[in-house]
């Protein structure tokens, strides 16, 4: 009678899926942001507050955002790789400061060399909410349109920067540096 | 007079600070409170290791607490709330799966084993009434 | 040096492990009583060295032996002696150890227990329970040997998880383990009636022990989890549905289905393949459990560190047992059937229904569990399933399981006369309705149709458990039997499901959470209670500093408690950890705790008025001691006479024991 074979199979087909499992990342969460419009923002700028930084200051090109704290090590570990990515010019970096203390991050700015054609300053993470951020670092790369192109949580290397960023880039741009649009 | 201006201005710096530490952590509407907290407890911290923004001091889990509550003071029910978090998290930061194709086995699972269930107890049941009832097993 | 010997202990049990699954099973199937007999040996063998392999770690661990890598990783010279000892199965390669010691443990119970039945038998069931024992052994030398040196010894330990440092948090996991391995026992007797083809009365009364046994430790562990939990994460939850939970209470579901079928199966020689399949289901989550906390298969605060190396082994030793039991079931259950017939209005049917559903919510709860990792692998994304969903599913099964209790209880064999069920249950149900439809207004002010559902419930199970043993109270001189343990075990254990019933409904439904900032002399209500913050100072502990505030909590103006929650850093990881505070009465929990410094004094605390939750934990407790007051039953003693009539043969037609009265 079939019916005690149905055990068997159960378990057989559960073994499956475990030893499948035992491979998966149950900690990598996509974003459901990538492919849609990036959310638009305006906050203070974290040198300057009485002027604003927001999602304006690089409408029509390709950009990085890259969300960071003070209180985050990893954030302190991809730091000199910002820089020098900023310095090879490909993509202009803004920066997304995340519940912190502007005293701090600005001391951490000096010390460490400010990769960031801007910084917004996000101490209630309202903004950084909007976006979807749940730890720093985040990096967001941004296309030309306004579209979320790839989110990449934890610290960005230039492994990582190599196999998932830059194919989206040269895809976007056709040629690096990405050419500016008319009119910027 | 610029004594007294001065002492209203503290006062006036002073109150936002006051209300900073009420406001934001519950509501004094019992009613609302309850509503509250349990919409927190549908809600998963993103960063955590399985558990909601309710139970875990992680940043994250406050900012959202925070999130939650202006937008239930800003009149925004319960599903326009759950939905703004989910564009923007994904639907992992619900505890309540959604009900769609993907999780049909999911929400039915249960209801198909009691189905199964029944089945087979009226099976099982019907055959054990034809037998005689003083006959017992013994090997 | 005595890690080392530690080691050599391991290997030696691994070799007696594997000896004890051979020669016994090999003996068995040709005939050879002399290998048969060396299942003792190998077994007691098997114990002594896994023993030695325990004290040894746990030498190490007492005398700060660093250079040991798993000593080093969750010990500190600072850390209070007690649980340096705890310690020792604080982490995955030392409960690993533990388990295995357990498992030894049970065997050379059943070993020793099993002196009268006949070889054919006892040797099956001890060579079955050392291939398990193989198969954990094989699996810690090979991958998670608690006994690796370090190559430089450092000067100090890690410390122990300060959530580890805790009375529950050190019973818990030796009580869970002792439930959970022993359900090895009833799995091992269920493989050896399905390889002698035999499965008869003996065999259920040979069992009943070995199943309730393992279920009276499951139950204290999982409720020790749940008050540990409570009290120690800070948020007033007692039950998240997590992962890890459910590894434990699946196996308990499944224990309680099979204790409930074994006694139908002893009695009526019925649901024979139905105990047999329970059986190998219990142990088999029970290990599923085992892979799930050390594979990193799933998110859960509670797992192990994960290793997929590891957890390929795990999963195929679990299919290997699983799948193997499974197999020899296909082939072999439909052999087991039985003749017996029974009605709708009998115990036999009542209990069908225990098993359906008790077996549903254990498939529910499976299906919850894995579903994310199901969505995951057909590419549906990530998804969440948590309390919302596991508590629609669970009530789904477990209502109408209740409901049903009441009536079982009482509820004759074979058929029952609807009209002393009706005499017997009209009360309890008056009872039950009407005090649940009033109790919540008048306690609370308010009910909800869920709630009052729950408490009428909770009432049925409470009042139809109590029926016998009050009914006999205020009858004398009756002609009925006096109510052996059995039944007396039987009424407690049923009792304590009433009282957690209540419990869980009442505090889900009607407790009362405040999160807010307050200033030294803040006063506010909640609950019923007034509260008066008067400040928060700085002390001073063994291992750690804390920030501790002190609360008055008022009644109708008159001070009931003065609780002082902390706030502690532990200094050699610097982790922060939230100790609440906590007043318990018997009707109420009242329970703050310390969320963060806003400055200048004032600090974010959280409040929880939590009504009948000591229900929760007493309703285990009282479930626990029904199970014992059961297993104590003087059916399940040997008589002296039977000793010496002992045929070795299961042949049929030998002495049999009766089976004591009333059950």
């Amino acid at each position: 009678m079939w019916r005690y074979v149905i055990p068997v199979i159960v378990v057989a087909v559960l073994g499956v899926f475990l030893y499948r499992g035992l491979y998966l990342n149950p900690g990598y969460i996509p974003s459901p942001l990538v492919g849609k419009p990036a959310p638009e923002f305006s906050l203070p700028d974290l040198e300057d507050p009485s002027r604003q930084v927001g999602s304006k200051d690089y409408e029509g090109q390709v950009a990085l955002l890259n969300v960071w704290a003070t209180w985050c090590p990893p954030c302190r570990q991809e730091h000199p790789f910002l820089v020098q990515l900023a310095k090879s010019g490909v993509v202009p970096i803004y920066g997304l400061n995340w519940n912190d203390d502007r005293a701090a991050a600005l001391e951490w700015l000096e010390t460490l060399g400010d990769p960031y054609v801007a910084t917004a300053y996000d101490p209630q993470g309202d903004v950084a909410v909007d976006w979807g951020v749940y730890g720093a670092p985040e990096t967001f790369l941004i296309g030309r349109d306004g579209r979320v192109l790839h989110k990449h949580t934890s610290a960005l290397t230039p492994e990582i920067w190599q196999r998932d960023f830059l194919p989206k880039i040269a895809e976007e741009c056709g040629s690096l540096p990405c050419p500016l649009v008319e009119g910027e | 007079m610029m004594k007294l201006i001065a002492a209203w201005l503290m006062l006036l710096l002073a109150a936002p600070a006051a209300l900073a530490i009420e406001a934001e952590y519950g509501f004094d509407d019992p009613a609302m409170n309850e509503r509250y907290r349990t919409l927190l407890r549908e809600i998963r911290c993103p960063k955590c290791l399985n558990t909601s923004i309710a139970d875990s001091d992680a940043p994250i889990a406050a900012d959202l607490r925070r999130e939650v509550y202006q937008k239930m003071a800003e009149g925004y029910s319960d599903d326009e709330i759950i939905d703004f978090l989910v564009s923007r998290y994904g639907e992992f930061v619900v505890y309540r799966p959604p009900l769609k194709p993907s999780t049909f086995v999911l929400w039915g699972g249960p209801i198909a084993l009691l189905a199964i269930g029944g089945f087979a107890f009226v099976r099982i049941l019907r055959d054990r009434a034809q037998r005689p009832l003083d006959e017992d097993s013994i090997t | 040096m005595i890690p080392e010997l530690g080691h050599f202990s391991l290997i030696l049990a691994c070799c007696l492990a594997l000896a004890q699954a051979a020669l016994p099973l090999a003996g068995a199937r040709v005939g050879n009583r002399h290998w048969m007999a060396l299942a003792r040996s190998a077994a007691a063998g098997q114990f002594v060295f896994c023993a030695i392999a325990f004290s040894a770690l746990a030498y190490a661990f007492l005398t700060n032996d660093f250079s040991v890598r798993f000593v080093a990783l969750h010990s500190n010279t600072a850390l209070p002696t007690f649980y340096k000892f705890a310690a020792v199965w604080g982490g995955h390669e030392g409960s690993l150890l533990f388990w295995t010691t357990v498992l030894a443990a049970w065997t050379l119970g059943v070993s020793v227990a099993g002196r009268d039945q006949p070889l054919e038998f006892s040797s099956r069931v001890i060579g079955v329970l050392g291939l398990v024992s193989a198969g954990v052994l094989l699996f810690t030398l090979l991958t998670s040997n608690p006994f690796d040196r370090l190559p430089s010894v450092p000067l100090d330990g890690n410390d122990l998880n300060p959530l580890l440092q805790d009375p529950a948090m050190v019973l818990h996991p030796p009580m869970l383990y002792i439930g959970y391995v022993g359900m090895a026992v009833p799995f091992a007797f269920a493989v050896t009636a399905l390889l002698t083809g035999r499965l008869d009365r003996d065999w259920a009364r040979w069992s009943r022990p070995w199943v309730s046994g393992p279920w009276i430790f499951l139950t204290l562990g999982i409720a020790l989890g749940s008050w540990w939990a409570y009290y120690e994460l800070g948020w007033g939850g007692w039950w998240f549905w997590d992962p890890v939970e459910n590894s434990s209470f699946m196996p308990w579901l499944t224990a309680t289905a099979l204790m409930h079928s074994l006694a139908v199966t002893e009695k009526r020689g019925l649901f024979k393949s139905w105990t047999i399949l329970l059986a190998i289901i219990a142990f088999s989550l029970s290990f599923l459990g085992t892979f799930l906390t050390r594979s990193g298969i799933l998110i859960s605060v509670h797992a192990f560190a994960s290793d997929p190396a590891r957890g390929l082994f795990i999963l195929g030793l679990l299919l290997l047992i699983s799948g193997g039991a499974l197999v020899l079931y296909a082939m072999r259950a439909k052999d087991l059937t039985a003749d017996g017939g029974f009605t709708l209005l009998s115990r036999d049917a009542l209990l069908l229904a225990n098993n359906i559903l008790l077996s549903a919510a254990a498939g529910a709860i499976l299906l919850g569990t894995l579903y994310p990792l199901f969505a995951d692998a057909l590419g549906f994304g990530q998804i969440s399933v948590g309390p919302p969903w596991f508590n629609i599913a669970f009530l789904l099964t477990m209502l109408p399981l209740s409901a049903l209790l009441g009536v079982g209880m009482h509820a004759a064999w074979r058929k029952t006369p609807p009209t002393l069920l009706r005499n017997k249950l009209k009360w309890p149900a008056v009872f039950a309705v009407v005090v649940g439809l009033v109790a919540p207004w008048i306690f609370f002010g308010t009910a909800t149709v869920l709630s009052t559902i729950g408490i009428v419930v909770g009432l049925w199970v409470v009042a139809t458990s109590l029926v016998d043993p009050v009914t006999r109270a205020f009858r004398r001189g009756g002609t009925s039997a006096p109510l052996t343990r059995a039944t007396w075990g039987m009424c407690m254990a049923h009792l304590g499901v009433g009282l957690f019933i209540l419990g869980a409904t009442v505090t889900s439904a009607f407790d009362v959470e405040l999160d807010r900032g307050v200033r030294p002399g803040d006063v506010w209500e909640a609950g019923g209670y007034e509260f008066t913050f008067r400040g928060v100072r700085r002390v001073e502990g063994p291992n750690f500093d804390a920030d501790e505030g002190e609360f008055e909590v008022r009644r109708n103006g008159e001070l009931v408690t003065v609780l002082r929650p902390q706030q502690r850093v532990y200094r050699v990881q610097q982790n922060p950890m939230t100790e609440a505070a906590i007043d318990s009465a018997l009707h109420r929990d009242v329970f703050i705790a310390l969320g963060q410094s806003l400055g200048d004094g004032a600090w974010s605390v959280r409040v929880r008025v939590k009504p009948l939750i000591s229900f929760l934990w007493l309703g285990a407790l009282v479930m626990a001691i029904g199970g014992l007051v059961a297993v104590t039953d003087k059916r399940y003693r040997l008589q002296p006479a039977e000793r010496v009539e002992r045929v070795p043969d299961l042949a049929p037609g030998a002495v049999r024991a009766q089976p004591a009265e009333g059950r």
